[in-house]
């Protein structure tokens, strides 16, 4: 029964990724598809601890933590390139 | 217990859905990232937990545990951390009447 249900649980989140990536290549301007990314990073990471429960291992511990990491300074990093048109500034007195 | 682990993981799928809804059909970026910014950590923070509730008190849930308290601390962070820089950047928000 909780397989079933861990199985249905699955399916929903692919369906959002699905409807996430929609927007990814549609959508109108660069923040859009920043948060569309984002947020498919936290549904993989649900879907990873999922599947994780469901094949009753524990190798993706390690994966779903350097994934929830990555995916963090992926949107900070992204957010800074947008704000300021540069990655690394060397100007510290800005 | 397993079955309030159970009414969780069904709420935070649903939370889950209702943000992707949300992303998918509002009209720009400011209210697509209300939809994001909130359902979505709360629909993960659900699920999560609920595996938590169903797995039992091992080392498995405890490293979930680990996973939740840093997605509900980085994912808030992302969320204004873009906003801000796209609202400096010079998007404007969407209204009804001025196109």
């Amino acid at each position: 029964m909780f397989n079933l249900l861990l199985l249905g649980a699955l399916f929903v989140f692919a369906v959002a990724i699905a409807l996430f990536l929609y927007r990814v290549c549609k959508g109108p301007s660069i923040p859009d598809r920043i948060i569309a990314m984002d947020a498919i990073g936290v549904s993989l990471i649900a879907m990873m601890a999922i599947l994780s429960i469901l094949l009753k291992t524990d190798a993706f511990f390690e994966v779903i933590l350097l994934f929830g990491i990555l995916s963090f300074i992926g949107t900070v990093s992204f957010a800074k390139f947008i704000e300021r048109g540069v990655l690394v500034d060397y100007d510290r007195n800005r | 217990m397993e079955f309030i682990g159970a009414i969780l993981l069904i709420l935070g799928c649903l939370y889950i859905g209702i943000a992707a809804l949300g992303v998918l059909r509002f009209p720009d970026f400011y209210s697509r990232l209300h939809a994001s910014g909130g359902a979505e950590t709360l629909g993960m923070f659900l699920s999560i937990s609920g595996l938590i509730l169903i797995e039992g008190f091992t080392q498995t849930s405890l490293k979930l545990l680990i996973i939740v308290v840093f997605i509900l601390l980085a994912n808030p962070i992302g969320t204004h951390t873009i906003s801000r820089a796209a609202y400096r950047s010079g998007l404007k928000p969407w209204t009804k009447k001025g196109e």
